[in-house]
């Protein structure tokens, strides 16, 4: 905020606030997202292609310069401007000092700018340095000519070159060291950080797969969970934490999963906060799933979950041994009380599709209770037995 | 069931591939294998195979760097996008520059072949994942004025189908469940490539990068 008024203070005196507002705002370096350790490493390793949007970046450029230079034409004719012999020097210098800002500049041209050695780089520093140059030269010039210059290099040449002299071999040792520190403290972490996750994760998991190699089924569930753990961990897109809708269908399929040893693919689109429908819509999808894995004899099992704010569903369904709905027995609690009861007390909708060889699909509804049309019909809170 | 297809397989993992070769070498001919980008680029000018795999991440700037460099002058060689990453943002980029399909790598040898199959013949590849993805990148409401084109909105009937697939069911299933014939799922199903790959929606490019956000 004290930045932007210094920057509206600033505009008083010719305008100079807003060239220098829109300069900085095109040319400081952004801050860049963080990724999660895998895509961060994979990009670092040049394994994926970044996205990049020249037209958009060639525009943006357009668009500044024409309101820079709108800028500066109307301070000009409105007689406020900087006379012509300053002017010059001045628009030369600063785009000396673009071009080299240039260099820091966001993650659109990164594969480029990464490159701080070789050609480009040494091209477009050298392209900076002589336009400020240009620039300081042909300011000095301007009332005394070119012993000017003459003077004010040698006075600077030999004042550079004392100090130089004096703190360059302690300035040197200094910016090294404090290189070398920061690189090891980085890598340090990095490697305490993997060393930690891999033993709490990788090294756990082989060590159980060593113990049961015989057990085909809980080795591919190890494999499997392990997998998907790891994933999540380096991509961050199952993340199986948390207190809301999608993460709690992934965590109860992923439980299921472990727990009964059939492989459970759960999609999720959209999500929602919890509340006590979303919670017993949830139970009852996980009981769902539990029979799928118990009684359909399959190897995978499809749990597809949505929400588009007025209602989440849930979907499960195995191409299991199926089963004759109508003769489901009245004292079987898992169907009746677990899945189509504590869906219905909560206002929502089960329905089950099955028959004998067809497999079987659980599609569960309940109304959230955001949503516009339901905010006076509250159900009361499911007690758990 | 032997098929004339000849397939490339391109990943960085020489275990992967030696798996994936014996899973699908009875049904198809794996004609080559390439473990970076340039590797790729390299087999598919000199073989011009029927269907590469490819695997999103790799040396070289990924899968989507191949498709970037081959894509315009090789029409006829089809992309399968074959990835164990699922980040959402890699997978939408990879068929927005042209693959027919995606998969995950924990898909059995059956379904890989018929998979396979299917984007040879330039029909689209699926999977429950995908389809998820793509519900998600199409979702929410979108005023009307800002849709200029039809490529910006999924049809309902486009919609049902990614659900049911979402949801698990194959083709077939689809085609039962909606009455209506297998060839007209295939055509639901390569429309909303279509639209995927073409689309220019604000929302599409912003969504892959907001969604790490949740």
């Amino acid at each position: 905020m004290a930045v932007r008024i210094a920057f509206v203070v600033t505009s008083w005196w010719n305008g100079a606030g807003v060239i220098a507002y829109l300069l900085l705002w095109r040319f400081m370096p952004l801050a860049e997202p963080e990724l999660t350790p895998g895509l961060e490493s994979a990009t670092r390793r040049g394994l994926r292609t970044e996205g990049r949007a020249p037209t958009r970046e060639i525009v943006q450029g357009l668009a500044v310069a024409a309101a820079g230079l709108g800028v500066l034409i109307f301070l000009q004719a409105s007689g406020h401007g900087v006379s012509g012999p300053i002017l010059v020097p001045v628009l030369v210098g600063l785009v000396g000092v673009a071009v080299i800002w240039r260099q820091f500049d966001d993650a659109s041209l990164s594969r480029w700018m990464r490159q701080t050695s070789g050609l480009a780089f040494a091209a477009r520093i050298a392209v900076g340095v002589v336009l400020v140059g240009f620039a300081v030269v042909y300011v000095v010039t301007q009332d005394r000519g070119w012993g000017a210059v003459v003077d004010l290099a040698a006075a600077v040449g030999a004042a550079l070159i004392g100090v130089g002299l004096i703190l360059g071999p302690w300035l040197y040792k200094l910016l090294r060291d404090l290189d070398t520190e920061r690189r090891e403290r980085v890598r340090s972490q990095e490697r305490a950080d993997v060393a930690a996750h891999l033993h709490d994760s990788v090294l756990q998991t082989l060590a159980l797969l060593q113990k049961n190699p015989g057990d085909a089924a809980q080795v591919a569930t190890l494999a499997r969970r392990q997998e998907r753990e790891l994933r999540s961990w380096l991509y961050g897109t199952d993340n199986t934490i948390g207190d809301r809708f999608a993460a709690s269908i992934r965590a109860a399929a992923v439980d299921v999963e472990s727990t009964h040893q059939v492989p459970i693919e759960a999609v999720v689109v959209g999500d929602a906060p919890m509340d006590p429908d979303v919670a017993a819509l949830v139970r009852a999808a996980r009981e769902a799933m539990v029979n799928a894995a118990k009684h359909a004899g399959v190897d995978r099992v499809d749990v597809y979950a949505e929400t588009d704010g007025r209602t989440a569903d849930v979907f499960v369904r195995d191409r299991g041994v199926g089963f004759d709905p109508e003769l489901i027995a009245e004292d079987r609690m898992g169907v009746r009380g677990s899945i189509v009861g504590r869906v219905e007390r909560h206002g929502g909708v089960a329905r089950i599709r099955s028959a004998p060889g067809e497999g079987t699909e659980v599609a569960l509804t309940v109304p959230l209770r955001d949503a516009p049309l339901r905010q006076d019909e509250r159900v009361p809170e499911e007690t758990e037995s | 069931m032997s098929t004339d297809l000849r397939v490339a397989i391109v990943d960085d993992h020489a275990m992967f591939r030696t798996g994936v070769r014996s899973e699908i070498a009875s049904a198809v001919d794996v004609v080559a294998e390439a473990e970076d980008v340039d590797g790729a680029v390299r087999v598919i000018e000199d073989l011009a195979p029927d269907v590469v795999l490819l695997d999103v991440h790799m040396p070289g700037g990924g899968g989507l760097e191949v498709i970037r460099r081959v894509y315009p002058r090789y029409g006829d060689t089809k992309f399968l996008a074959l990835s164990v990453s699922d980040a959402a943002e890699d997978v939408i980029g990879i068929i927005r520059a042209g693959a027919r399909g995606y998969v995950t790598k924990n898909i059995s040898g059956s379904e890989l072949i018929d998979a396979i199959t299917r984007v040879a013949a330039g029909d689209a590849v699926f999977s429950p994942r995908l389809a998820g993805f793509v519900l998600d990148a199409f979702a929410g409401t979108i005023e009307v004025a800002q849709v200029d084109e039809d490529l910006d909105r999924l049809t309902e009937r486009e919609r049902e189908v990614m659900r049911l697939i979402a949801r698990g069911y194959a083709y077939k299933e689809v085609a039962k469940e909606l009455f209506i014939s297998i060839k007209t799922v295939e055509t639901h199903v390569s429309s909303v490539l279509r639209k995927l790959q073409l689309s220019s929606r604000h929302e599409l490019t912003r969504w892959a990068s907001d969604r790490r956000l949740i």
